[in-house]
C-alpha cells in the first residue's frame, strides 16, 4: 500500500512535468521580445494586431453559427429518436461517430470538389456562401460531441413522461421542445457548445483550404513569420480553452441528476 | 434486477409503439430525422463517396485501380509509413503514460485534489491541439527554447548536436502526446473506475496474490477499452495535420500534409491520385475505427 | 467453549482518531453461525474485515483454529467472503469464476472442474456454468457468488450483507438456502447484516453491535427476549416503552399513569420515586383481561391497522402510546378507534431498562 502510493506520486508528478515544462517554457519564451528583460512586449503587438482582431473577430462569428447550426440539427434529432424512433440509435449514432473516422481535411476536399462553382450547388462561388460551408464542416467536426452532450443530457430526463405530460396540458410541438426539453437540457446542450467554440476558435485546415480568414490560419501565418508572438498567441490559445472547459465544469454542477443514472 | 424505468433504453424501446401499427403516420415520423439526414448525407457521405469513387476513376471517368497502385511510388508509400509511425508510436505511448496516470489518480491513494485537477487539467489539454500546441513545443524544445537552453547551458547537453530535432519523428511524436496522454486520461479513467474494488478483496480472499489478481482479471477487463482507445489515439493522430504542418511546414512529409498541398496545387499532378490519397486515409481510420467500436461494445458489456 | 474455532480477542480499530471497534471479544466454535447485527457505521463490518486480513486491528489478535492469523494478509487466510454486491469477475463466466480459488491454488484441472460442477449442483444452477455475470438475476450472481466462496473449501466464511441488494422475496428464499447449505457443510459463518430478521432468523448466535461494541452476544431467543441493554431492546422487534414511577420500591410497585402495576422482584436496587423504562412486546399484551396476566392499564384505541392474520392495534395509556397485536378472527370484528380498552400482560414479560 505504501509503496503504491509512492509509485502513484511519481507518476503523478512525471506526467505534471511534461504538461507543465512546455507551458512554462511558452510563457517564458512569450516574453522574451524586449533584449534583456522580461516584458508583456509580444501580447502587446499580438492583442494591438488589427489581423489578429479581424480573424479572432470572423472566428468567434463562426463558432457562434456552428454552435446554432449544430443545436439546431441535434436537438429535435436525439429528441426524436429518444421518443419516437429509438430503432433508428445505432444508425445515428453510427453517422455521428463518421467524423472521427474520416479526417477534417478529407471532409473538406471532398467539400471543395463537389461545391465549386460550376456545381449543382455553388457553395464556393461566393464569400457568404463558403461561409455558409465553413459553418457546415464545422458543424460536422462537432457533431460526435455535441450529439453525445445532448443524448447524454436527454438520458437523465424522462423525455417520454415529460412529453406526455406536456400534451396533456395541450402544449404543441414547439411549445414542447422550445419550452420543455430544450431548458431541461440546456446545460449539456451549452456543454457541447462550449466544447464547440473551442475546437472551431483555432481550426486550421478547413478554412485553410477555404480561404477564409479565421483565426487558425492566422496563427499559422504569424508563426511562420515571427519569432515570440507565436509563443504569446499559444498562451492565449490555452487560456481560451481553459476557459471554455472551465465554463463546461461550472455547467455540469448545475445539471439536472437523474434519479436512475449515477453519471 | 427488475429496473423497469422508462429511461432504459431498451425498455423505452419495447414499449414504443410500432411503427407499422401507425403506417399512415410514418412521413410525420421521418419528418422528425430528415434534417440530420440530409445535413448528413449532403455534407458528410455524399462528399466522401465522391472522393472514393473519384479515386477508382481515371480521367476519362472509367474505373480503374490505376491510382490505387499510383499510391506505392516511393514519395507516397513513404509518406504514408512515416504517418503511421508517428501515429502508432504517438498512440501508444500516450496510451501507456495514460493508463499509468489515470491508475495512479483513481487507485494510487491520492488526495481527491489530484484526481479532480488531473481530470479537468486533462479535458483542457486533450482539446489544445492544433497550431497553438506546435507553437508551444518551438518554445520548449526548438533551437532556442527553454529546455533546450537549459540543457545545454546548464547541463552542458546540446540536444541539436546529439541528433534531436523538434521537426523530425522524434519532435512530431513528443509535440503529439501532449494530447494523446490526456485524451487517453479522459476515456480510460471512467473504465478503471469500473474496476471494484471488491473484485481485488474477493481475489485475494480466494487465496489470488496481486499478480494473479492482475493477470487473470484486472488486465482482461481493461484490455478491450485499453485497445480501443489506442486505436481511437491512433485515427486522432493519423489525421492531425494542423500541429505537424506548423511544428514542421512541408519539411516533415506525412500523408494529410502532402494531401493539403495536393488540394492545394496539385503537386502530384494527378487529381485522381489525390482522390486515392484522401481514400488511403479513411481507409487506415476507417479500419482502425471498426476495431474500436467492436472492442468498445465488448467492454461496455463486462461494465455494465 | 473449551476449544473455539475462531477467537476474537480484545480487538480495536482506529482511523486516525476515530476509533471504530472497541475492546471486541467473541469466541466462534466450529460450525457455528455467528450474526453481527447492528446499524451502519456500529463497526461490524469493520471487524468482519479484520477477520478477513483487509484492515489489520490497532490492538488485540485474531485466532483461527488456535493460529494467530492477526497479521497474515488476505490470501494466506484461506477464509471464503460474500460480498453485498457480488463481486463477480465479469470477465470470467460462471464456471470459472467458481473455479477461480481452485485454480490460484493450482488444483488440476480436472479435479477443479469436478468441484465447479458439484458448487453448481449444489446452488441449483447447474447448467449456468457459461453463463457471464450480467446474464444472470441478482440473486442468480449471489449464489454464485456463494458457491465461488465455498469452491476452495475455506475454514470460515465471512458474509458481508449478502442480501441487502435483494428483492424482498429473493432475500427471504436466499437467507433459507445459506442456512442449509452453512449446516450441511458444518462451516463456521460469520454475517454481517442490519436487519434483525435476518438476524433472527438465521443465526446460532447473535452479536448486537452499537458505535463500536458488542452491547449483547447471545441465541437469537435470548437476544429477543432477554435483551441485555437498552440499545438491544429497542433495535431488535418491535417494543412499547412505558415511562413510569416507583412508587413502592419494597413491595415492588410502579406507578404508570395513575395506575399501579406488581412488578416483584424486577426493580434490582431501585429506590422509591425514581423513574424506570418497562419495556413490552407487542406480542406479550392483550386486548382485554385474560388468565395469567396480572398486571392491566386502561386507555383508549387510537389506531387500527389491519395487517391480514394480525391486527395491530395502539392504544394511548396517558401520555404513552402502545402497540399490541392480536389475532384476525373473521367473526369478530375488528377494535374501533376511539373506544375505551383495557390491556393486560404477565409483570413476568416486563423488562425493566434502566
Amino acid at each position: 500500500m505504501k509503496s503504491g502510493r509512492f509509485w502513484a506520486w511519481v507518476t503523478f508528478i512525471l506526467g505534471a512535468a511534461y504538461f507543465f515544462i512546455p507551458l512554462i517554457a511558452t510563457v517564458e519564451f512569450s516574453m522574451r521580445m524586449r533584449r534583456g528583460t522580461y516584458s508583456f512586449d509580444a501580447y502587446k503587438v499580438v492583442l494591438g494586431d488589427d489581423r489578429f482582431q479581424a480573424t479572432f473577430g470572423y472566428s468567434v462569428i463562426v463558432a457562434v453559427f456552428t454552435i446554432l447550426l449544430g443545436v439546431l440539427i441535434v436537438v429535435p434529432t436525439a429528441y426524436w429518436i429518444r421518443l419516437r424512433m429509438p430503432h433508428l440509435r445505432p444508425v445515428v449514432e453510427f453517422i455521428t461517430l463518421l467524423p472521427l473516422i474520416i479526417p477534417a481535411i478529407v471532409i473538406v476536399f471532398g467539400y471543395i470538389r463537389m461545391y465549386g462553382s460550376n456545381s449543382p450547388l455553388p457553395f464556393l462561388g461566393s464569400t457568404r456562401g463558403t461561409d455558409a460551408l465553413l459553418i457546415i464542416g464545422y458543424a460536422m467536426l462537432a457533431l460526435p460531441l455535441m450529439y453525445r452532450a445532448v443524448d447524454t443530457g436527454l438520458r437523465t430526463i424522462d423525455v417520454r413522461t415529460l412529453t406526455e405530460a406536456a400534451q396533456i396540458l395541450g402544449a404543441g410541438w414547439a411549445t414542447i421542445i422550445g419550452r420543455i426539453i430544450l431548458p431541461n437540457v440546456l446545460i449539456a446542450v451549452l456543454s457541447g457548445a462550449f466544447l464547440t467554440f473551442a475546437i472551431v476558435i483555432g481550426e486550421f485546415t478547413m478554412a485553410s483550404l477555404l480561404n477564409r480568414p479565421a483565426f487558425g490560419p492566422y496563427l499559422q501565418n504569424i508563426g511562420a513569420n515571427r519569432a515570440y508572438e507565436p509563443a504569446a498567441l499559444a498562451i492565449i490559445a490555452f487560456a481560451i480553452t481553459w476557459g471554455c472547459m472551465s465554463v463546461i465544469q461550472v455547467l455540469s454542477r448545475f445539471a439536472p441528476k437523474s434519479a436512475n443514472h449515477r453519471n | 434486477m427488475s429496473d423497469l424505468s422508462l429511461t432504459n433504453p431498451a425498455v423505452a424501446g419495447k414499449t414504443a409503439p410500432p411503427a407499422g401499427a401507425r403506417g399512415f403516420r410514418l412521413p410525420t415520423q421521418w419528418l422528425g430525422v430528415a434534417p440530420f439526414f440530409i445535413f448528413a448525407l449532403m455534407f458528410l457521405i455524399l462528399p466522401t463517396g465522391y472522393l472514393i469513387v473519384g479515386a477508382f476513376q481515371n480521367d476519362a471517368g472509367e474505373y480503374t485501380l490505376e491510382n490505387i497502385v499510383a499510391l506505392s511510388q516511393p514519395s507516397i508509400l513513404a509518406a504514408y509509413w512515416i504517418s503511421i509511425k508517428v501515429s502508432l508510436a504517438s498512440a501508444l505511448i500516450g496510451a501507456f503514460a495514460g493508463l499509468a496516470i489515470a491508475i495512479a489518480i483513481v487507485r494510487g491513494g491520492l488526495p481527491n485534489w489530484v484526481r479532480a485537477t488531473t481530470l479537468t487539467f486533462s479535458g483542457v489539454a486533450s482539446n489544445f491541439a492544433g497550431v497553438p500546441l506546435a507553437f508551444a513545443f518551438l518554445a520548449t524544445l526548438g533551437r532556442l527554447g527553454l529546455v533546450t537552453v537549459i540543457l545545454n547551458t546548464v547541463f552542458g547537453v546540446n540536444l541539436y548536436a546529439h541528433g534531436f530535432n523538434i521537426l523530425s519523428f522524434w519532435g512530431l511524436t513528443l509535440t503529439y502526446i501532449y494530447f494523446q496522454i490526456p485524451l487517453m486520461v479522459v476515456i480510460i479513467t471512467p473504465a478503471i473506475d469500473g474496476i471494484k474494488r471488491e473484485w481485488g478483496e474477493a481475489a485475494a480472499t480466494l487465496g489470488a496474490t496481486q499478480s494473479q489478481y492482475w493477470r487473470m482479471v484486472v488486465i482482461p477487463v481493461l484490455w478491450p477499452s485499453f485497445l480501443g482507445t489506442v486505436i481511437l489515439l491512433f485515427a486522432n493522430a493519423f489525421g492531425a495535420i494542423a500541429t505537424a504542418y506548423a511544428l514542421t511546414g512541408s519539411s516533415l512529409n506525412i500523408v494529410p500534409i502532402l494531401l493539403y498541398a495536393q488540394i492545394r496545387g496539385d503537386v502530384l499532378h494527378n487529381p485522381h491520385l489525390g482522390y486515392a490519397l484522401a481514400f488511403g486515409m479513411i481507409f487506415i481510420t476507417g479500419l482502425a475505427n471498426i476495431f474500436y467500436i467492436w472492442f468498445r461494445t465488448r467492454s461496455e458489456r463486462w461494465l455494465t | 467453549m473449551a476449544d473455539p474455532f475462531l477467537s476474537i480477542q480484545s480487538v480495536n480499530k482506529a482511523f486516525g482518531q476515530t476509533t471504530v471497534v472497541e475492546n471486541f471479544n467473541l469466541e466462534v466454535e466450529r460450525g457455528e453461525f455467528v450474526s453481527f447485527l447492528g446499524p451502519s457505521g456500529c463497526g461490524k463490518t469493520t471487524v468482519l474485515r479484520m477477520v478477513a486480513g483487509f484492515e489489520e486491528p490497532t490492538g488485540g489478535r485474531i485466532f483461527v483454529g488456535g493460529k494467530d492469523i492477526t497479521f497474515l494478509k488476505p490470501n494466506q487466510r484461506n477464509v471464503g467472503m460474500v460480498f453485498q454486491a457480488y463481486a463477480l469477475f465479469p470477465n470470467l463466466t460462471v464456471a470459472q469464476n467458481i473455479g477461480f480459488g481452485l485454480k490460484v491454488a493450482g488444483v488440476p484441472k480436472a479435479e477443479a472442474d469436478a468441484r465447479v460442477a458439484e458448487m453448481l449442483e449444489m446452488i441449483k444452477l447447474p447448467q449456468f456454468g457459461d453463463r457471464y455475470p450480467y446474464q444472470l438475476s441478482g440473486g442468480q450472481q449471489q449464489r454464485i457468488a456463494l458457491a465461488r466462496a465455498l469452491a476452495p473449501k475455506p475454514k470460515l466464511l465471512l458474509l458481508d450483507e449478502p442480501l441487502s441488494a435483494l428483492d424482498a422475496k429473493v432475500r427471504v428464499s436466499l437467507r433459507e438456502e445459506i442456512r442449509a447449505i452453512q449446516k450441511r457443510l458444518g462451516i463456521t459463518t460469520i454475517f454481517v447484516t442490519h436487519d434483525q430478521e435476518e438476524a433472527l432468523s438465521i443465526s446460532d448466535r447473535i452479536a448486537v453491535m452499537y458505535s463500536g461494541k458488542a452491547e449483547q452476544v447471545g441465541t437469537p431467543f435470548e437476544i429477543y427476549n432477554r435483551p441485555a441493554t437498552k440499545f438491544v431492546a429497542n433495535f431488535v422487534g418491535t417494543l412499547n416503552v412505558l415511562e413510569g414511577t416507583v412508587s413502592d420500591a419494597g413491595a415492588g410497585k410502579v406507578r404508570v399513569n395513575s395506575e399501579e402495576i406488581a412488578l416483584k422482584g424486577k426493580l434490582n436496587g431501585s429506590k422509591t420515586g425514581d423513574t424506570l423504562s418497562l419495556a413490552l412486546r407487542p406480542e406479550a399484551i392483550s386486548l382485554g383481561r385474560r388468565p395469567g396476566n396480572d398486571a392491566s392499564l386502561s386507555g383508549e384505541i387510537s389506531d387500527v391497522h389491519f395487517l391480514g392474520s394480525v391486527i395491530r392495534v395502539r392504544v394511548g395509556v396517558g401520555e404513552n402510546s402502545i402497540s399490541l397485536d392480536t389475532f384476525n378472527s373473521p367473526t369478530t370484528p375488528p377494535p374501533a378507534v376511539g373506544e375505551k380498552a383495557e390491556i393486560s400482560f404477565s409483570s413476568g414479560d416486563v423488562l425493566v431498562l434502566h
